[in-house]
This record gives C-alpha cells, sequence and structure tokens, in this order.
C-alpha cells in the first residue's frame, strides 16, 4: 500500500528530477505505510499491526543507524585482521534491524540488556564509535577505558554487553523488578540467542517474571546457529517464541526493522499495562562467524550466507522501501554513506591512535566510592594503588 | 552457662559497661541480644532508613526465615520489600544482582551458602567484576548472607565453609561476624556499602546472646568492614580467627591463662579485604601464631593468613613458624562421633598453641 506520490511532484514539467543538493525536502514523500509480515503468535489473541507508518525523518534515521552499524562492525572486521583488536570480537552484522527496530520502539529512559554480540546495541544505546571502536583497541578513551572489551561496554540504561551465556537474562529480569519496585512505567528489554535459549537460568527467571508480573521483554535472537550448532542440533523444540510456555510470545521477522519496531512497540505496550513479561523471538541472521575466530562457513554454505545478502539484508530492504516510494534518492543515501564513512574513519583513526590506558589505572575501580587501598602486585615487593 | 560465657567473651565490653554503670547517672541501656536477633533488628533498620533496600530469598516473607533471621519482617513491610523467592538461586540471584544495576539496594539471601554454589556466577562474574569492568561506571550494591559453614549433623552437602572460595575474588567484600555486635553492625555496613558482599553468618551462633551497648543499639552503629578486632589482649601468641571459632579461642585463652600462657585474640570480622596491619601488629608483639577456622585447611583463610605474615615485616618476629587450625580435609560426616572430631575443637586450638609455644 503506498501513498499517491507528493502533489509537488506533479507540478515539475515531464518529472523531471534534481541534482540532489538543489532537491528540497518538499519533493520527497513525507511517509507511508508498509505491508509487515504478520507475526506468529502464543497466546496471544492478537498481535502488532501488519502495516507499519514510515516517516521520511525516521526512515533516514534507521538507515543512519544501521548502516553505522554495518560499516563499525566492518570496520573492527579489519582491525581485528590488522591484529589491532585481540581476544573475543562478536560482530553484528545482518542483525542490525533487531537492534535499531528496537530502539525505535522504546523510549531512551527504558532499559536493555544484552550478550556478547552487544556492539550494535552499545551504539543504539548511545555510546558514538569511537568510544566503541577505542574500547575494542583498549585504549583510554574506550567506553570502558579499555578495561572491558568487546563484550563489556556499559551506558545509562545499558547494562552491557555480558560474557556468560544466559547470565544477563536474569540480571534483565532484575532491572525489570527494579522497575516495577520503583513505579516508573519503564520496561526492560532483555535478549538473549538460540544457543543461551536452552538455558536453565532462562527458565527460572520466565518463571520469576511470569509469577511476579515484571515488565520485562524477552527477546530471543534466533540467528540460526549457537557458535557452530544449529537450532536443530541444540532444541528439542525451536519454536523459541514459544519456549516460554505460560508467557506470550511472538516470532517477528528480524530481517525487517519496521516489523521489529512494531513488535516492539506491542511488547512494551503489554508490558507497561501490568500484564506481565512476554517472550519476542526476532529471525535474523549473522553474516560473520561466530566470532573473529571463527570463519563461519564450515556449518553453513556461502550460498546460503549469500542468499541472505541479496534477499534479506536489513538495509537494503530498508533502502528499497524508502526509494520506490520516493521516499529519499540514491544520491541522498549515498551521501549519508559517505558521511558514515568518514565517522568510521574517524573513529578508527582515533582508536588506533589513542595512547592505552595509563598502568596507574591498573588496580583502580575495585570498590566504588571508597577511600584508596593497596594491591598486592604480582609479588610481594609491589604494592599497587587502587582508588575508586 | 550461656550469659557467663558470653561474660568471659564480653572481656573488655563488660569492663566498660560496669565503669559507665558507675560514672553515669541513668543506667545504660546494654540489652541481651542473640546473633539473629542482631541481623533481623539491622534488617529492620536499614529498610526503614533506606527505601531502595529489599531482601529477597527462599521463604524469608511467610515464613519468617528458614531460620527466622527475617521474623517480622513480611508483616511489617510487606510484598514489595520482603520476597519470598522460588527454590531458583541463579534466576534470584542474577535477578537481585540486575535490581542492584538498576539502582534498588537488595539483600539476598541464599538458604545457606552451599547452594550458592547454584549462583556462584552471578555473584562473582554478574556482581564481583561489573565495576571493574565498566571502568567505575557500573556500581552493585547487594548484600548476599546466609549461614556458612558447619551446622549440626546437617551432613557433608550442607557444611562446607565458603570464606575461602569468596575471599579469593576482587571486587567482593567478605565478612564473617562472630557475635552480635558484629552481626549487627557489619550488616549495617554491608547493606550501606555500595559495593557486592558477601555476608557468612553461622546457624550455630543464631541462638547465642551477647551484650549489647547502648552505643551500639543506636540506630546508626556500623562496623567498619576490613577492620579486624582484638578481643582479647596477650602477649605470648596470636590466635587469629573469624565466626564461631573466635569464640573457642576464647574459651582456650581462658584455660591457657591458668598455665600462664596469655593469648591475644584476633577477631578478623572481615575475610576480605583482610586486615593484615592488625594481625601483623599483634604478631610482631607476641612473636608466635596460630589461625583458626572452621574451613578446610588447603587453600584456605588460614593459609592466605600464613602467606602473608612469611612476606612481610612480622615473618621477623615470629619465634616459630605459624601454624593453622582447621576443619579437617574431609567432606563433612553425619554420625556425631565423627562431626564432633571433623571440626576444630578448643582441646585442638589448646593443642596447637602449647606445640608452637613448645610447652
Amino acid at each position: 500500500v503506498q501513498n499517491p506520490p507528493s502533489p509537488l511532484l506533479s507540478l515539475w514539467p515531464g518529472g523531471t528530477r534534481m541534482v540532489v543538493s538543489a532537491r528540497s525536502f518538499a519533493d520527497f514523500t513525507p511517509q507511508a505505510s508498509f505491508p509487515i509480515k504478520k507475526c506468529d503468535l502464543h497466546r496471544l489473541e492478537e498481535g502488532p499491526s501488519d502495516e507499519a507508518l514510515l516517516t521520511r525523518e525516521q526512515g533516514l534515521q534507521y538507515y543512519r543507524t544501521m548502516q553505522t552499524v554495518r560499516r563499525m562492525e566492518l570496520k573492527a572486521d579489519q582491525l581485528y585482521k590488522q591484529k589491532i583488536i585481540r581476544g573475543f570480537c562478536h560482530l553484528y552484522d545482518g542483525q542490525e534491524a533487531c537492534a535499531m527496530g528496537i530502539e525505535a520502539g522504546i523510549n531512551p529512559t527504558d532499559h536493555l540488556i544484552t550478550a556478547y554480540r552487544a556492539h550494535g546495541y552499545t551504539f543504539t544505546r548511545g555510546v558514538a564509535v569511537r568510544e566503541i571502536l577505542a574500547e575494542l583497541t583498549g585504549r583510554r578513551g574506550g567506553v570502558a577505558k579499555g578495561k572491558g572489551g568487546s563484550m563489556h561496554m556499559y551506558a545509562k540504561n545499558f547494562y552491557g554487553g555480558n560474557g556468560i551465556v544466559g547470565a544477563q537474562v536474569p540480571l534483565g529480569a532484575g532491572v525489570a523488578l527494579a522497575c516495577q519496585y520503583q513505579g516508573n512505567n519503564q520496561v526492560c528489554v532483555t535478549l538473549y540467542g538460540d544457543g543461551a535459549a536452552n538455558q536453565g537460568q532462562i527458565f527460572e527467571s520466565f518463571n520469576m517474571a511470569a509469577l511476579w508480573k515484571l515488565p520485562c521483554i524477552f527477546i530471543c535472537e534466533n540467528n540460526k546457529f549457537g557458535m557452530g550448532t544449529s537450532v536443530e542440533r541444540s532444541s528439542a523444540s525451536t519454536d523459541y517464541y514459544k519456549r516460554g510456555d505460560y508467557i506470550p510470545g511472538l516470532k517477528v521477522d528480524g530481517m525487517d526493522v519496521l516489523c521489529v519496531r512494531e513488535a516492539i512497540r506491542f511488547a512494551a505496550d503489554y508490558c507497561r499495562a501490568g500484564k506481565g513479561p512476554i517472550v519476542m523471538e526476532l529471525e535474523t541472521y549473522r553474516y560473520h562467524g561466530h566470532s573473529m575466530s571463527d570463519p563461519g562457513v564450515s556449518y553453513r554454505t556461502r550460498e546460503e550466507i549469500q542468499e541472505v545478502r541479496t534477499k534479506n539484508d536489513p538495509i537494503s530492504m530498508l533502502k528499497e522501501r524508502m526509494l520506490s516510494n520516493n521516499m529519499s534518492s540514491v544520491e541522498e543515501l549515498k551521501e549519508i554513506d559517505l558521511e558514515i564513512r568518514k565517522v568510521i574513519e574517524d573513529a578508527a583513526q582515533y582508536a588506533i591512535s589513542d595512547p592505552e590506558p595509563s598502568l596507574d589505572e591498573l588496580c583502580n575501580h575495585i570498590y566504588a566510592r571508597d577511600p584508596p587501598m593497596e594491591v598486592r602486585g604480582t609479588n610481594p615487593w609491589v604494592k599497587l594503588k587502587s582508588v575508586s | 552457662m550461656a550469659s557467663l560465657r558470653s561474660f568471659l567473651r564480653s572481656g573488655k565490653n563488660a569492663v566498660s559497661v560496669v565503669l559507665r554503670r558507675e560514672f553515669s547517672e541513668t543506667s545504660p541501656a546494654a540489652v541481651q541480644v542473640n546473633v539473629r536477633d542482631a541481623l533481623n533488628q539491622a534488617m529492620d533498620e536499614e529498610l526503614e532508613r533506606d527505601e531502595r533496600v529489599f531482601l529477597l530469598g527462599e521463604e524469608v516473607a511467610q515464613y519468617d526465615g528458614a531460620y527466622k533471621v527475617s521474623r517480622g519482617l513480611w508483616k511489617k513491610y510487606g510484598d514489595k520489600r520482603i520476597i519470598d523467592t522460588p527454590i531458583t538461586e541463579m534466576g534470584f540471584a542474577g535477578i537481585a544482582v540486575g535490581a542492584a544495576f538498576a539502582g534498588l539496594r537488595p539483600i539476598c539471601e541464599f538458604m545457606t551458602w552451599n547452594f550458592s554454589m547454584q549462583a556462584i556466577d552471578q555473584v562473582i562474574n554478574s556482581a564481583a567484576k561489573t565495576y571493574y569492568m565498566s571502568a567505575g561506571f557500573q556500581t552493585v550494591p547487594i548484600v548476599f548472607r546466609g549461614p556458612n559453614g558447619s551446622s549440626a549433623g546437617v551432613a557433608a552437602q550442607h557444611s562446607q565453609c565458603f570464606a575461602a572460595w569468596y575471599g579469593h575474588c576482587p571486587g567482593l567484600k567478605v565478612v564473617s561476624p562472630w557475635n552480635s555486635e558484629d552481626a549487627r553492625g557489619l550488616l549495617k555496613a554491608a547493606i550501606r556499602d555500595d559495593n557486592p558482599v558477601v555476608f557468612l553468618e553461622n546457624e550455630m551462633m543464631y541462638g547465642v546472646p551477647f551484650e549489647l551497648s547502648e552505643e551500639m543499639m543506636h540506630k546508626d552503629f556500623v562496623i567498619p568492614i576490613g577492620k579486624a578486632k582484638v578481643e582479647r589482649q596477650g602477649t605470648h601468641i596470636t590466635l587469629v580467627s573469624h565466626s564461631r571459632c573466635v569464640g573457642f579461642c576464647l574459651d582456650a585463652a581462658a584455660v591457657l591463662a591458668k598455665e600462664g600462657v596469655e593469648c591475644e585474640v584476633v577477631n578478623l570480622r572481615t575475610i576480605r579485604p583482610l586486615d593484615v596491619d592488625t594481625i601483623e601488629a599483634s604478631v610482631m608483639k607476641t612473636g608466635n601464631l596460630v589461625t583458626v577456622e572452621g574451613g578446610w585447611p588447603q587453600y584456605g583463610v588460614g593459609a592466605e593468613i600464613c602467606a602473608r605474615i612469611m612476606e612481610g615485616p612480622a615473618f621477623n618476629y615470629l619465634d616459630a613458624p605459624a601454624v593453622r587450625v582447621t576443619g579437617v580435609d574431609i567432606p563433612m560426616p553425619y554420625a556425631k562421633i565423627l562431626e564432633d572430631h571433623s571440626v576444630p575443637q578448643i582441646k585442638d586450638i589448646i593443642f596447637s598453641v602449647k606445640k608452637v609455644l613448645n610447652m
């Protein structure tokens, strides 16, 4: 269902198009409604709307954000191969619609926690690209001053970045408990993967969240593989949206940012109405392997990856929608791409050139709000200083 | 008998109470409070003081606590602040930590510390390390508490001491009170602390009464975490202990005093951060050291103390090697005669002191 082209366009004889720099805002379609895939429902009478309204501003914002995450992750890949980033690095490219759709559907005052594939969420929750990349390169300008690394980045209302599979789920339910306790009408989005979905502590969290009606949105990002193990080989039931059993659930096309947004709006409304928790499964896909040490082609074919890229890429899908509805132009989007490239390049430059943390930092941040104390070094003669 | 023992233990405190009686017009409001009630009152006062504080755990609310430590709290504060959880330690410990992330101040009870092993990842990886990993961004103001160590006839799976395990980890504060003063002051301090605190109680101490002075009954009475207390002055040997074994050390000291051996008894109060300065000062004074703990010897609290003494200035003052008195290196047996011989007894302390002093 498309809106008719802007009435202003029909004023131009022959429908000539102008160069983007002279193109005025009024030439583009201000908004359009798009049909979105209906969600599979579990214990729900009705689900999110099957139509999503997208304004031009929103479209550009989503495009910009998703493209930034994409480029940032690809830059991280590059830096890792140059051995400037070390250790664990779990990349998010392919899954951008999940992070963007969720952020579009909640408020900045809501809360979010995820596992280790966290760079995308770190960005959507407000941390600058340069602080993310500098954390990956282990520099003092990193969001955790170089002390956390890829899996331990934090921001306001964003609780990481968690390295232990599944542990973030009870934590998220606890954040939701705090929201309920404080009566602030906020919700906590608690993410985990298909690999984590079998963790016992997730079912413990489901139980308590349902019992106490916690405003917790449990979201399984199903990218079909827990490391190298496909969902068929790990799970007796791959209906992750039903695994909450007594908790209602919905299965969402995680490659469509509008689908994700409508679903999360629905879920957040549900939680804010005091109905308790809800489970969401986002069907998505990661282009990279599990981490940078996994080429990602021993358990799936290159053809499969390529097929998703050509037919289902979240950024391409949004771009296609906007262009075919005259909500933007190839030139405008290209300009945005160039801006993003510059942001990423500058951030990478910063991440490479920023100095490593000072050794004085080594023992800091053991305890909060405590007087300075001594920490034993590697041998009894080395006494190091620790401040809060 | 209990009151006589508690008088012996009070030592200095009893003396100061007597002095105050003589010099003040009104009688000081010293009261007999057992450890259970001390913990209960501490929680009650802190719940009242700060509405972000809440208690969760198995049977803490409507059952009044498995060991009645939270008696009356649910009746007073209701479902919102005193929460009964299902038997899912990993889940509710994680929920407690998440609530702490988001600005509340949870007290998470483990029915016994043995069950904390189900949740130990949340205590260590989610609570202890987060302030450091976030470079000071995310605080975790949580208290994990519950009975630790041996009880009576509860056998191997319910008798382990976790002081060494949790004491091993940076980012945690680990506290092990002995008497009611410790229980009250340290629990208040722990709840007010912005860091994750592991609070190791002892079930066999819950019913033991001690005298608490008026000052100790004040609602802002806190004992600093990280500071040991010299419970008894002595000159010949230092006994360092924590929790219930402090009482055994004082009993042993009373017996040894009759033979002319004056023991200095140091109550650690805090396992981590360890108050090495107080221990060293004592050892430098007495020249001899015996550590006493209920836990297993290998890689234990006593082992750490001995290592620190070796590495520090006090070593040069030792007249004999420092030794440890510990639980026997076995899983805890059930039969009473076996159980009695699995834990340090007063006679074991006396024996070790005499060996060290070459008597």
